[in-house]
């Protein structure tokens, strides 16, 4: 006859209230490693995740077409003297849209112009561009219209301004057909953008945005700081880039000076970084939950030599070997149990409070995390106390009962 | 007409050496000793004469150096750990001079632990427990823990726990040591009460009043047996194995 599963965890539930400070410092210990693997995986996916939302928020199938192109040369007198590539132009924008693969095409012309409206003004961040980027960064208006369909290089005196700009700038006045100065310029205002369009390096609350010929002119300058280009599918991307790379190097006398960045590379490679962060910080925590187990190790050996009479009593008394090592471990795996199940919800009030703190990071913990740390937690929990398990069932009756 | 007995302990040239150091000392030195079921024997002499390893020997707690050791006929000299786990937990009872209670249990718990670790039901185990605890005049302290008892509730507790197997053999080791003079009268004679129903009982002690009590008392020094009093006159004669 065995003694019963019920029996052993009704002995060792007894011996872990028994000895109530051993029993709270080891489930502290467990809980700290089980809730320290939970928030830091947790806090690593929802930065991947906030970085992934950034870019899928900066548009679907985007292409980027920037100025520029790096190549690793050899030590040549004349690359360290280094080229300016040739500017991106309006003309260049104008060709591309031809591509039948494409959508959508934005040009873009940044700078800072000194805005002002009845006296009151600031410095504000202003973007030329087209009708077309509303739709290719899915950003929303909040009051009147945006950029209108025109030719690209048709100079219209219209903007669309940011709420953070209406607030500072205007007040409590109606702002849509009002004329307001950005430079030594008139704008008239034709729409609002609202407030939640946000994404990557630039917060549309305080932006400005005018035609780029308008910009180009307010500038004084012709190139062009980027071309967004939308694909129409997915497939499409690829094919766009390769014939964006073509035209442009065509039209630059042959030589390829832009860089094309799709954002699915883009958004892959930090997906991966991410990704990687995310299991290396798991794998961090995780170190803990093992410094967990090798207490739970010298705190089951502690207890074996504190309780070495009890023991000898068990072993007095006819218990075999393996039924102290059952109680022994029966012991470790409830306490490693118990932590686990307490750092399982510290780990995830954790979580609730930084997503309290931070509601733009989504700080959900993945359940791979969750799974690993638990069974982590009983495993070490289990291997860390064979050990003592083992010296207590090998102990000799007549000199444990005596306490020695 | 003599009654024919077998005998129940045979111990033939029992040695057992310890190391102290780079030296052996015969903790006992070639102990030869029967005893029938049923005696009431005690184990006086001088500390370190070896009256506990003798018991502790007796109690399959501790193994002979040399010499052989039979239990109802059965050779135990030489016995795997968990055999004599089994064997102590069948047929011994042990009573120590510190209670050895574990201390988070109750009085109940305690003197159900030895069913406990048999992996008797715990349908099976109450009646049993009720019976002993009721026997021990324990019945209102069934549910304390032995730190709310007194040292003779507490050797009572023990003494119940080392009965609830029915064991034949009940094994005591300075079971009044602890106690004052009332409560060790009180042990003492409830363990007498258990010899009188059929256990064979074996204290060891080095309280004279108490040694004098039993019908076979051994004088041991210096590891040996030095006298072997039989006051029982019941000439039964003895056989081996």
């Amino acid at each position: 006859m065995l003694t019963s599963m019920s029996d052993i965890i009704r002995f060792s539930w007894a011996a872990l209230l028994g000895y109530p400070t051993r029993t709270i410092l080891m489930l502290t210990a467990m809980a700290i490693g089980v809730a320290a693997v939970i928030m830091l995986t947790a806090l690593g996916e929802g930065a991947r995740r906030y970085v992934t939302n950034e870019f899928t928020s900066l548009g679907t199938n985007l292409v980027i077409v920037f100025p520029g192109y790096s190549e690793t040369s050899g030590l040549n007198p004349i690359a360290m003297v280094g080229t300016t590539p040739r500017d991106l132009t309006l003309e260049d924008a104008q060709v591309l849209s031809r591509n039948t693969n494409i959508r959508r095409i934005a040009p873009i012309n940044i700078g800072s112009v000194n805005a002002s409206f009845q006296g009151r003004s600031r410095e504000v961040p202003v973007i030329g561009s087209n009708s077309e980027l509303l739709n290719i960064r899915q950003w929303e208006l909040s009051q009147g219209s945006f950029l209108p369909v025109t030719d690209l290089d048709r100079a219209t005196p219209v903007c669309v301004i940011g709420s953070n700009i209406r607030d500072q700038l205007f007040d409590t006045q109606t702002a849509v057909g009002q004329w307001m100065r950005l430079g030594d310029r008139r704008f008239r205002v034709i729409g609002i953008m609202a407030s939640e369009g946000r994404s990557i390096g630039v917060d549309v609350q305080d932006t400005i945005i005018i035609p780029v010929a308008s910009a180009q002119q307010l500038f004084n300058t012709p190139s062009l700081f980027r071309i967004l280009v939308e694909a129409k599918t997915r497939s499409a991307i690829e094919p766009v880039k390769q014939s964006t790379i073509e035209i442009i190097k065509e039209r630059h006398l042959g030589k390829r000076d832009v860089t094309v960045i799709t954002q699915d590379a883009v958004l892959a490679t930090f997906d991966r970084i991410l990704a990687a962060l995310t299991y290396a910080i798991g794998g961090i925590a995780a170190i803990s939950l093992a410094v967990a187990g090798i207490l739970i190790m010298n705190v089951m050996l502690v207890a074996v030599s504190q309780r070495t009479a009890e023991i000898g009593l068990l072993k007095a008394l006819g218990a075999p070997q393996g039924l102290i090592i059952r109680l022994i471990l029966s012991e470790a795996i409830m306490l490693s149990a118990f932590g686990a199940i307490i750092g399982l919800l510290l780990g995830e009030l954790g979580c609730l409070a930084i997503r309290q703190a931070f509601p733009d990071l989504p700080a959900y913990a993945p359940s791979w995390a969750v799974l690993a740390a638990i069974t982590v937690s009983l495993l070490t929990g289990f291997v860390f106390s064979l050990l003592p398990a083992q010296q207590a069932a090998r102990l000799d009756p007549v000199l444990a009962l005596t306490g020695k | 007409m003599p009654l024919l007995k077998l005998n129940m302990i045979e111990l033939k040239k029992v040695y057992r050496d310890f190391l102290v150091g780079d030296q052996t000392v015969h903790a006992l030195d070639d102990i030869n000793l029967s005893i029938q079921e049923g005696e009431y024997i005690s184990i006086m002499g001088p500390s370190g004469s070896g009256k506990s390893t003798l018991l502790n020997l007796i109690g399959l707690l501790d193994s002979a150096t040399k010499g052989s050791y039979l239990l109802n006929c059965q050779d135990v000299t030489v016995l795997p750990d968990d055999q004599k786990a089994a064997m102590r937990s069948k047929t011994i009872g042990f009573v120590f001079q510190a209670f050895h209670l574990i201390p988070r249990l109750t009085a109940t718990e305690n003197i159900e632990l030895p069913l406990m670790l048999a992996g008797a039901e715990p349908e099976q185990r109450l009646p049993l427990v009720n019976k002993v605890v009721t026997a021990m005049n324990l019945t209102d302290r069934a549910n304390h823990t032995p730190d709310q008892l007194s040292g003779g509730q507490r050797q009572r507790v023990a003494i119940a726990r080392a009965t609830i197997m029915q064991p034949k053999i009940l094994l005591a080791d300075e079971p009044t040591g602890n106690l004052d003079q009332k409560s060790g009268q009180d042990v003492i004679n409830i363990l007498e009460q258990l010899n009188r129903q059929g256990i064979t009982l074996i204290i060891v002690t080095h309280d004279a009043n108490i040694g004098q009590r039993a019908m076979r008392q051994l004088q041991m020094v210096d590891g040996r047996i030095e006298s072997d009093q039989d006051l029982s006159h019941s000439q039964t004669n003895s056989s081996s194995c």
